[in-house]
């Protein structure tokens, strides 16, 4: 096992925490930096929305991982990035102009959205997100002249200075970029004043606001930030897709989203990649697993019951997720043979004062 | 120029008078201590004056500024800080994570600027992190540093709960209850510490407490209430002698 000696504030602090961090990292960028070369035109495309799916679960990990407020309705949130930017690329506005506007305008959404949030909790806020996810829906659905309705819209391939990005490769690197941004924004929110604020807010409201955090500001500004990740996710989804209708920003894909977050590990960001890439690879194994299966087994409905028992048990054996169980392995193999079993298991909270809530 | 100073604090839950024209003024530099029975209205003054409750009556006043009608979080800012009675710590964080969300009122970068992380936050982290060194070394907290509060031990998440209200750098400190689950030794630790920020910190403290011991020990002046009254006020000897308190406590004769 490893011991790191600290002899510096800023080793707690910086990036790279050790050797292992940066041969391991350093590892997967190449992989990633090299896929173009030994990825097949199916597999580029999968990492196409696995790299999406990421920023987005980014998006929701930062509010639901992090500052603890339940959104049920960030397709909703993919859905103004999306119609942002295929508007603008319609009317001829260039590329970093209009995802800038896309996570702008999906910001603007998340302030508003965020503000019953400062009143709702748990359940209730769901059902408030709930509800803000149908209007959008409906709204990109009847707002004809602007939406283009049930017709959806169709997008041209990102064009950035003159160069059209047309092949995978290009598409890649770009949503690739935009994933490595978005992932260090995350990482260095985490680990300054603002990222702390989010963590306390989730852990113990009353007593974050005893220590001056403003609930009313951090609040909206997680909804605010959350919603615009999702927002520049949504832009590369419609570019992806090359064509975007109302039925694609459904609940379910709310609850999709929801899914990636659970699944990968809720409050680590590790967890919003790992997420993604379950929820991309899994249709993949389902449809192999087919050749096996009885004939007449219709594969849609399989897929939507695979999702659900998987989530039912994720959550009762590892509520911590893929990210949580990775977590648990390491420290098997780091401790061998001293692990215990119930090394990852939460104290029950002492008494806590219910009449402050 | 006061300190602190409550007048005629007073506030009631439907037909419940939970606290009824209670005054007092704390003086900079003292440790004021308010005793009572259960129900008497010791914590709901504290969450008055936290601005968790809004005063159906009176005014609290802290360095000639009006608390009440300010937003809760606006208390720490101005250099308040409190404990809780049963402790509300950050579970799934660290101690020095914990301890670092105290000194949120000193941040001094901007969103933008974080996003990026730029020198200028790094080196306001690494500022911040010496001062919660200070408050580890101070209530010796280092062993635990890294672990998450989760698992430790009840008196030490007491005393990471003070360090992390020590961390804010109040001016006045509230405590509920420093002494309420812990062990004769922990306690005489806590009293070591009381008398120590007020001595070397120079920190300002109001406390809600029950032993009787640890009170005697560290208070400058005593206030008791009982059913939300004021019943006696003054040093610690005067209060604890004080027939109203006495009876109080042990019931009047039959």
């Amino acid at each position: 096992m490893r011991f790191i000696f600290k002899t510096d504030y800023d080793q707690d602090i910086r990036l790279v925490k050790h050797g292992g961090d940066a041969f391991w990292y350093g590892l997967l960028g190449v992989v990633l930096l090299a896929a173009p070369l030994w990825a097949s035109e199916y597999v580029m495309s999968q990492l196409h929305f696995i790299l999406i799916y990421s920023i987005v679960g980014f998006g929701l990990m930062l509010l639901t991982g992090f500052t603890g407020q339940i959104s049920l309705g960030h397709a909703a949130f993919l859905a103004v990035g999306a119609y942002t930017e295929a508007l603008m690329q319609a009317a001829g506005v260039p590329f970093f102009i209009s995802i800038c506007c896309a996570a702008l305008f999906s910001a603007a959404a998340g302030a508003i959205v965020g503000l019953p949030a400062l009143r709702l909790k748990g359940l209730y806020l769901a059902i408030a997100t709930l509800a803000f996810n149908v209007i959008v829906e409906e709204i990109i659905t009847r707002w004809h002249s602007l939406t283009g309705g049930n017709e959806g819209r169709h997008l041209k391939p990102v064009e950035i200075l003159g160069f059209k990005l047309e092949s995978d490769a290009e598409f890649f690197y770009l949503c690739l970029a935009l994933t490595v941004l978005c992932c260090l924004a995350c990482i260095n929110l985490l680990r300054s004043p603002t990222g702390r604020a989010f963590v306390a807010i989730r852990d113990s409201e009353i007593s974050a606001s005893c220590l001056g955090v403003n609930l009313a500001k951090y609040k909206t500004m997680s909804f605010a930030i959350s919603a615009g990740l999702t927002g520049i996710g949504g832009a590369l989804y419609a570019h992806k897709l090359a064509f975007i209708s109302p039925e694609q920003f459904t609940l379910l894909a709310s609850i999709e989203l929801l899914t990636i977050v659970i699944l990968g590990g809720i409050g680590f960001l590790h967890g919003a990649v790992l997420g993604s890439v379950f929820i991309i690879v899994l249709p993949q194994l389902i449809s192999l697993a087919k050749d096996w299966l009885p004939e007449g087994t219709a594969p849609s409905g399989l897929q939507a019951v695979a999702f659900g028992l998987i989530l039912v048990l994720f959550i009762i054996f590892e509520p911590l997720g893929l990210y949580g169980r990775w977590l648990k392995i390491r420290t098997y193999f780091e401790l061998f043979p001293f692990y215990r079993k119930g090394m990852f298991r939460r104290q029950k909270a002492y008494m806590k004062s219910d009449r402050l809530r | 120029m006061s300190f602190f100073r409550v007048e005629n604090l007073g506030i009631r839950f439907g037909g419940v008078v939970a606290l009824d024209k209670v005054s007092f003024e704390v003086k900079r530099g003292e440790v004021f201590t308010i005793i009572g029975p259960n129900g008497a209205g010791k914590t709901t003054l504290f969450n008055l004056i936290g601005l968790l409750y809004a005063p159906s009556s009176g005014r609290i006043v802290y360095e000639e500024r009006e608390l009440t009608g300010l937003a809760p979080h606006r208390v720490a800012e101005l250099g308040i800080a409190r404990t809780f009675q049963n402790i509300e710590l950050f579970e799934h964080a660290s101690v020095l994570q914990n301890l670092l969300i105290g000194r949120h009122r000193h941040r001094a970068s901007s969103l933008w600027q974080e996003l990026a992380f730029l020198p200028a936050v790094r080196r306001a982290e690494l500022a911040q992190r010496d001062a919660v060194e200070k408050v580890i070394d101070f209530l010796e907290l280092a062993k635990y540093r890294d672990s998450p509060v989760a698992g430790l031990p009840y008196g030490a998440r007491k005393v990471v709960e003070l360090g992390r209200a020590l961390a804010t750098e109040p001016k006045l400190l509230l405590l509920d209850e420093p002494s309420s689950g812990l062990n004769p030794e922990e306690t005489d630790d806590m009293a070591f510490w009381i008398e120590d920020l007020k001595k070397h910190l120079g920190v300002t403290v109001l406390m809600v407490e029950h032993d009787m011991n640890l009170v005697s020990r560290v208070s400058d002046r005593v206030l008791a209430l009982n059913l939300g009254l004021t019943i006696a006020h003054g040093t610690p000897a005067e209060v604890q002698s004080h027939p109203a308190v006495i009876e109080a406590y042990l019931g009047g004769p039959a």
